[in-house]
């Protein structure tokens, strides 16, 4: 069936097209911006010579962030605190998913509601503190672990997919040939979940690598902070110290170290998402789908 | 066949036992949901209980059993307290405005994607708009901060170049709630709109076909047929935004915040966390911090009830 468009309907197909750049160019352009700053002359970029090319090509930026120790220990950090935090989530919350796909577990429909609850209630930040506290865990790397461990949604995202994924009589099948549920979890269910498995570790990799909130409540000691604390340290508050008190000669010093590296240290610390980013676009997609359909 | 009558009657003696029967049956399944269960336990309920503490004296000695009753005491200092008014004002006009600018774009970007006929330009705005998404809080304050900088920041470049003056943005007060709600609409709208955009791909091609035939325009079609299809996703997203209208973004305010601008930017999770982790008064903070969760959960249930009653479409 072939349609005839009106004048009025090409108008809107162009209308919406010129839209449609417009916001592509607004979202990337301050992305690229940060990438082209990065490698041109720090003066050049302060002056506001540089627009859409580098001027004066350097690796000056670069250099600095390599030599600074607080980068590196951020970082490999922040790379501990994923990846261990992440494993751990992904088996705690594929475990649990499994047994709730369970149709016929008794007393199902009370642990779900036991967590949904969980969702629209909460302690609040000092009562989760004080929490913390109690379990020795300030100041403690667990900190940064263990809280966090299962997102209920993630779980029911995990569930759902089971259910739909994975036929019931092949569980029922296997249990009756003598597979215990263990056997069934890590031999039938983990290998056909590797789609939504990625989900999840992506779910949970990029809020563990972008987690702050947690860092800046719990730990005091600056060997142990993430990335996203140095980041702060480095980014913000020299830059917000040296604009409010624009003559001590400290924070003039410390706005100018800040400003050579500024731009490089905002692309290193991003560089694991931008690696990822087309794995990310296309299973977290996925993940917003799977839960738009059960909600 | 002994057996199996003998375990028939055993089924029909009692059900209860046949129930235990049945949970030990499944006792590895509980085994794998055990530490799912311990760790929501601890971590979540757990602090639920810690609320008490906003009605008491909490001292960490004492501990939440021991201290004094106090009652409403820390809600009606909270409440009369000369920083309320303005804590409120602020939580509130950043949320509302977030919501009134963040709310509608995600859809209008959705609308005007589902009708690019190309699909390489289409993949190609896509993946350039959900991109914002997976930065961090700190590096999306970091990129405005300098790039609102007085002297070296590149929107000031820009008004100079311009002819206008220089500005120093994160010290004017006014200017605040802009910087925050017009960056999260950067952030956020492109990610907004993928479930947007699954609403409509849900949508029967055949009805469009025969409005196409009846000779409807894209206008037309987009307000009687796209509209009306996506309409249960958009209240259900707006409910769902209504009960956090209060939860104001904590890291994003924090990173933005300074001593200038804090007659705009000091909100209820600033405050809590201000008065509360660093000042010690965790009575006091706890309570502030359930007043929060009061008011959100009222705002879900009224929208919940108001959307029930006019377009039958409900959270529950």
């Amino acid at each position: 069936m072939k349609h005839l468009e009106t004048f009025e309907d090409r108008a809107v197909s162009t209308v919406s097209n010129i839209i449609l750049v417009i916001v592509a160019f607004l979202a990337i352009y301050p992305l690229f911006f940060v990438v082209i700053a990065s490698v041109s002359d720090p003066y050049d970029v302060m002056n506001g010579e540089v627009w859409f090319w580098p001027n004066g090509f350097t690796l000056k930026g670069y250099e600095k962030v390599m030599a600074d120790d607080r980068i590196w220990t951020g970082y490999a950090n922040s790379v501990f605190y994923t990846v261990t935090a992440t494993f751990l989530n992904v088996v705690v919350t594929m475990s649990a998913a499994f047994a709730l796909s369970r149709k016929d577990l008794p007393g199902k429909g009370k642990i779900m509601t036991f967590f949904m609850i969980t969702m629209f209630f909460g302690g609040g930040t000092v009562p989760t503190y004080l929490l913390m506290k109690n379990l020795h865990l300030l100041d403690n790397r667990l900190v940064m672990i263990i809280p966090g461990l299962v997102t209920v949604w993630n779980m029911v995202i995990a569930r759902t997919n089971i259910q739909s994924n994975i036929p019931d009589e092949l569980i029922e099948a296997a249990t009756i040939d003598g597979c215990s549920y263990y056997a069934c979890f890590f031999k039938i269910i983990l290998p056909l979940s590797k789609a939504i498995m990625s989900v999840l570790v992506l779910y949970y990799g990029v809020g563990h690598w972008n987690a702050f909130f947690g860092a800046l409540l719990y730990l005091s000691d600056s060997s142990k902070y993430p990335l996203q604390l140095i980041l702060r340290d480095i980014l913000i508050q020299t830059q917000m110290t040296s604009e409010l008190m624009a003559d001590s000669q400290a924070a003039q010093t410390a706005m100018q170290d800040a400003e050579l590296m500024k731009y490089s240290v905002v692309i290193v610390a991003s560089i694991p998402m931008l690696v990822l980013y087309p794995f990310l676009q296309k299973y977290f997609v996925k993940g917003v789908m799977v839960g738009a359909i059960k909600g | 066949m002994k057996k199996q009558t003998e375990n028939m009657t055993r089924v029909m003696n009692s059900g209860r036992s046949s129930q235990l029967n049945k949970v030990w049956k499944y006792r590895q399944l509980y085994v794998l949901l055990l530490p799912a269960i311990l760790y929501v336990l601890i971590f979540n309920y757990q602090p639920m209980y810690g609320v008490i503490i906003a009605f008491k004296n909490f001292t960490p000695l004492a501990g939440i059993w021991g201290s004094k009753w106090v009652g409403l005491e820390h809600f009606e200092r909270f409440v009369t307290s000369p920083s309320f008014v303005n804590i409120l004002k602020n939580t509130l006009t950043l949320s509302v405005y977030s919501l009134a600018a963040g709310f509608p774009l995600p859809i209008l970007l959705a609308l005007a994607l589902h009708y690019t006929h190309s699909t390489k330009f289409k993949k190609f705005v896509q993946t350039v708009t959900y991109a914002p998404h997976f930065l961090s809080t700190v590096i999306i304050c970091s990129m405005i901060i300098m790039f609102l900088s007085p002297r070296s920041g590149i929107i000031n470049s820009l008004l100079e170049a311009l002819g206008f003056e220089r500005i120093f943005f994160m010290s004017n007060p006014a200017a605040f709630k802009h910087i925050y709600v017009w960056s999260g609409v950067w952030q956020g709208c492109g990610w907004s709109s993928i479930i947007y955009m699954a609403a409509l791909a849900g949508i029967d091609t055949s009805i469009h076909e025969s409005a196409m035939i009846d000779g409807a325009s894209k206008l037309q079609r987009i307000w009687h047929i796209d509209i009306p299809g996506i309409l249960p996703t958009i209240i259900t997203l707006l409910i769902l935004n209504t009960g956090s209208i209060m939860n104001t973004g904590f890291e994003k305010i924090f990173l933005l915040q300074n001593s200038l601008n804090s007659s705009a930017s000091e909100v209820i999770s600033t405050f809590v966390y201000k008065r509360g982790i660093l000042g010690g008064e965790f009575s006091f903070s706890t309570a502030v911090g359930l007043f929060n969760s009061i008011v959100n959960l009222i705002l879900m249930c009224s929208v919940n009830f108001i959307s029930k009653k006019v377009t039958e479409v409900g959270l529950w």
